[in-house]
């Protein structure tokens, strides 16, 4: 029984394998590759390393200094930290006071203003640059940390407005009743009560915002390719394909530095992560 | 408290006894005045109607929301106005600037006509149906399959690492899978060397036009995008109520029979709504483009074309109009979201 139970789940398996194979495989290329010798690298494919996978000697760091320091994406990376570290806090921040007046207070134009805030969740961002660029440029923001926060902020909210929002609609009513029984104002509500009991929903919102921005190549594109040295990873190794495109131990090590963080916070908080994207796609 | 107009304080005894009503009470005064004609009487009218909709209006719940309303009306809904507006109108950026005369419907002429447009819009239309459907379609398999063994958990995370990672990475690593160089050298790219060790000749993968490097591409999208789909889909048949399944296969359904008459309908819901998210990302696709090909050698795609003419040929006028193609592509699903929306709400 068993075998043959085994034996029906072969094809399974075999699948499976098939699938994890070609989702693995082009990373572990590109990470294998990123370590070893620039004259290796274009003498013989990454692979052939397998017979002697871990005798030393064969891989170094060098490529990597060479683009932390050569082709400062050092300096790449902290831009995009600090490009993508405020502009999420600040988003998040304004979406949760968004999300809380749109499903506890009542005005005018409430439902509509949130169809509004609903329909933009999908709209191209390549509507909104043309005519944002020349404003930019004459309060000279372009080129600037505030002034793609400010835009990052502004691109994520719809998104972030409706996620915060959904988790919010969600709290029971009695929680509002007590508090405004016992004379809180809605501002003490949302910040001693909502807020704290958010903070899992707040989280979720976080990390994805986080990663849409730190992963963003579009955005950085527009509004901060005049000067190079505010340049985040992504549009750092954009220009670095361009311009040294068959410089396999570069753009190898570039690209493994603009992963490590995303790897690191989705092996870390994969909850939260997968929760997000739960909460935006399913809900409803 | 109560009525201290009659005991009213010296300085206003002063000023009602010299007449001075315009110190003493400027608003009744300016009212008493305005009543005596009729055009007045209208003004006071309005004027009295927006002092009660200023006061009727909750400035505190406004408070709230007025945050991201400013920036959502600066930066998504000004401009989406001003750009179906450039659409019609010249190359120049400024909107009261040089170069942007009325020119009617030049722009959208090109947009539907000219070549390398009409090649963008095919190829959008092949990434909407193919990545669409193996997005969806591999992701499905994959939240079935993964259900039935132990080492779910630890596959489908090397299958959603490619979501967490950016376009530009993911580009970088497909682009050296499909490294080409000539027969008589090793080849570094693994695609090649696998075609080299079965006897055939190296091929340089994304200069084939127009239809393998275009399906190479999209093979990348595919790549990046399935495991976002598989963990949808899994949570949702993961929701399924195992009994049902099990009733079925005790009936004598086979496997296939219970997966097609049993689990799709049940996940239908879900996958369209996957689906449609799917969709509207390809119909944006950009970053895996810009990087690996540029939009060069037949495949170009809206989102690019968008970005070059705008930003390399310093043509707004054209490029707008080039956006409001994306817009009027993703309207459906705008209204498809709102109508979500609403239905949620309603049930509430």
């Amino acid at each position: 029984m068993n075998r043959r139970k085994l034996i029906a789940k072969t094809p399974l398996h075999v699948t499976i394998l098939v699938f994890a194979a070609i989702w693995i495989i082009p990373t572990l290329g590109l990470l294998i590759t990123s370590f070893r010798d620039p004259t290796n690298i274009a003498g013989t494919g990454w692979w052939t390393v397998f017979p002697k996978l871990f005798s030393g000697g064969q891989y170094s760091l060098e490529n990597y200094i060479g683009v932390l320091s050569g082709q400062s994406l050092g300096q790449s990376f902290l831009n995009s930290l600090i490009i993508s570290v405020p502009a999420t806090a600040i988003s998040t921040f304004i979406a949760s006071f968004a999300a809380f007046g749109f499903a506890w207070m009542r005005f005018n134009g409430r439902k509509v203003l949130f169809m509004l805030v609903v329909g933009l969740m999908v709209i191209p961002l390549q509507m909104t640059f043309i005519p944002v660029l020349p404003i930019y440029k004459k309060l000279q923001l372009a080129g600037t940390f505030p002034g793609i926060w400010l835009a990052h902020t502004a691109y994520g909210l719809p998104l972030t407005t409706y996620l915060v929002h959904n988790f919010m609609a969600g709290i029971p009513k009695d929680l509002f009743d007590s508090a405004s029984i016992d004379g809180a104002s809605p501002f003490m509500t949302f910040w001693r009560i909502v807020i704290p009991i958010s903070v899992p929903a707040l989280a979720s919102v976080f990390i994805f915002q986080f990663l849409w921005i730190w992963n963003d190549l579009l955005v950085a594109l527009i509004y901060l390719s005049a000067r190079p040295n505010v340049a985040p990873l992504t549009l750092s190794i954009a220009n670095l394909v361009t311009n040294r495109g068959q410089d396999w131990e570069l753009l190898t090590a570039a690209a493994f530095v603009s992963m490590a963080l995303p790897l690191v916070v989705f092996f870390s908080l994969q909850r939260y992560f997968v929760r997000g994207i739960l909460a935006g796609s399913v809900k409803g | 408290m109560g009525d201290h107009r009659a005991r009213p304080g010296r300085l206003k005894r002063i000023a009602h006894s010299v007449g001075l009503k315009l110190i003493r009470d400027p608003a009744g005064a300016v009212v008493r005045f305005l009543e005596r004609g009729a055009p007045g009487r209208l003004l006071l009218r309005l004027i009295r109607s927006l002092v009660r909709w200023f006061r009727s209006v909750r400035w505190r719940s406004w408070s709230f929301v007025a945050p991201a309303l400013l920036l959502i009306g600066f930066f998504l809904v000004y401009p989406t106005v001003v750009t179906i507006a450039r659409s019609f109108f010249g190359r120049g950026i400024d909107l009261f600037g040089p170069n942007v005369e009325f020119v009617g419907l030049t722009n959208w002429k090109y947009v539907f006509t000219s070549p390398i447009m009409l090649t963008a819009l095919r190829n959008n239309a092949l990434w909407a149906v193919l990545f669409t459907g193996c997005t969806v379609g591999f992701g499905l398999v994959l939240a079935v399959m993964l259900d039935r063994v132990k080492y779910e958990k630890f596959v489908k995370s090397i299958i959603f690492i490619p979501a967490a990672i950016s376009g530009v990475g993911v580009a970088v690593i497909w682009k050296f899978v499909y490294a080409f160089r000539p027969a008589h050298i090793d080849q570094i790219g693994i695609l090649n060397a696998i075609v080299v060790a079965l006897g055939g000749q190296p091929v340089g993968w994304l200069l084939e036009r127009p239809w393998v490097n275009n399906i190479l591409l999209i093979v990348v999208g595919i790549w990046m995008w399935t495991g976002f789909c598989m963990v949808i889909l899994s949570a949702a048949y993961k929701n399924i109520p195992k009994p049902l399944l099990e009733a079925a296969r005790i009936d004598g359904a086979n496997e296939w029979r219970v997966f097609r008459n049993i689990i799709l309908p049940l996940l239908a819901p879900t996958a369209a709504v996957v689906a449609t998210t799917m969709v509207v990302q390809v119909l944006k696709i950009f970053d895996i483009i810009y990087v690996m090909t540029n939009g060069n050698f037949d495949t170009e795609v809206i989102a690019n074309r968008m970005y070059k003419e705008a930003f390399l040929f310093n043509n707004y006028g054209r490029s707008s109009a080039i956006a409001v193609v994306l817009l009027i592509l993703v309207v459906p699903f705008m209204i498809m979201n709102i109508r979500r929306f609403a239905k949620q709400e309603g049930g509430r």
